[in-house]
């Protein structure tokens, strides 16, 4: 399998595909309680 | 008024969009130019002036990056421990700290992985041709390393200003 870091696009969709990933991972441990509120 | 505040956020602002932009200009510009060059016999003024200048605002400006951001965090007025709370994922310093630790690791990079190599490359330290040739395999793939991660800091950096995206 090539790595997607040899081509420039292959770099930016592994980067906005980590984007969404860590997005959920973030929503899942967020506190919802917004601060100094 | 916190002036601290807004003068550590302008400096990280300052130095980020100059190691940012330089990466930016390495992976997206400076790469596919030098190889159009070398193969055209003429990289010799690209890999003796142009880069070795690049590289010095780079990873001077990614120390300054992480540096302003450092105290920027420690001057939150909503804790005073804003930078450990970043760093542990606590409390409303979550989304921050996604962005505070992909920097982190982009820093590491520039300076443990990037910056040696680079050294070997440019023949600033002695080096044999397959210890260069492995050189500009582990350069590159730390700074496209650094550019995909880039894209999820950019938006974790920004995330305070869209927080109710994370509501459940």
């Amino acid at each position: 399998m090539k790595n997607p870091l040899d081509s420039l696009w292959g770099t930016v969709i592994s980067g906005v595909i980590l984007t969404i990933i860590l997005f959920f991972v973030a929503r899942a441990i967020y506190p919802h309680a917004t601060i100094g509120g | 008024m916190d002036w601290s505040a807004a003068i550590f956020r302008w400096i990280h602002f300052l130095a980020g969009v100059m190691w940012i932009g330089l990466l930016y200009y390495f992976n997206f510009v400076s790469a596919p130019a030098s190889a159009q060059a070398t193969a055209a016999g003429e990289a010799g003024p690209i890999s003796k002036y142009i880069t070795p200048l690049a590289l010095v605002y780079f990873r001077w400006a990614a120390v300054v990056t992480w540096l302003a951001g450092a105290a920027l965090l420690g001057t939150n007025p909503y804790g005073p421990n804003g930078f450990i709370s970043a760093f542990t994922f606590h409390g409303a310093y979550v989304l921050i700290g996604f962005g505070a630790w992909l920097g982190t690791i982009m820093l590491f990079n520039v300076w443990v992985l990037i910056w040696p190599n680079q050294k070997k490359i440019l023949g600033f330290v002695p080096a044999t041709d397959p210890e260069k040739a492995k050189a500009r395999r582990v350069a590159f793939l730390a700074s496209r390393t650094n550019t995909m991660l880039s894209i999820p800091m950019l938006f974790f950096m920004g995330s305070a200003h869209f927080a109710t995206l994370f509501s459940r």
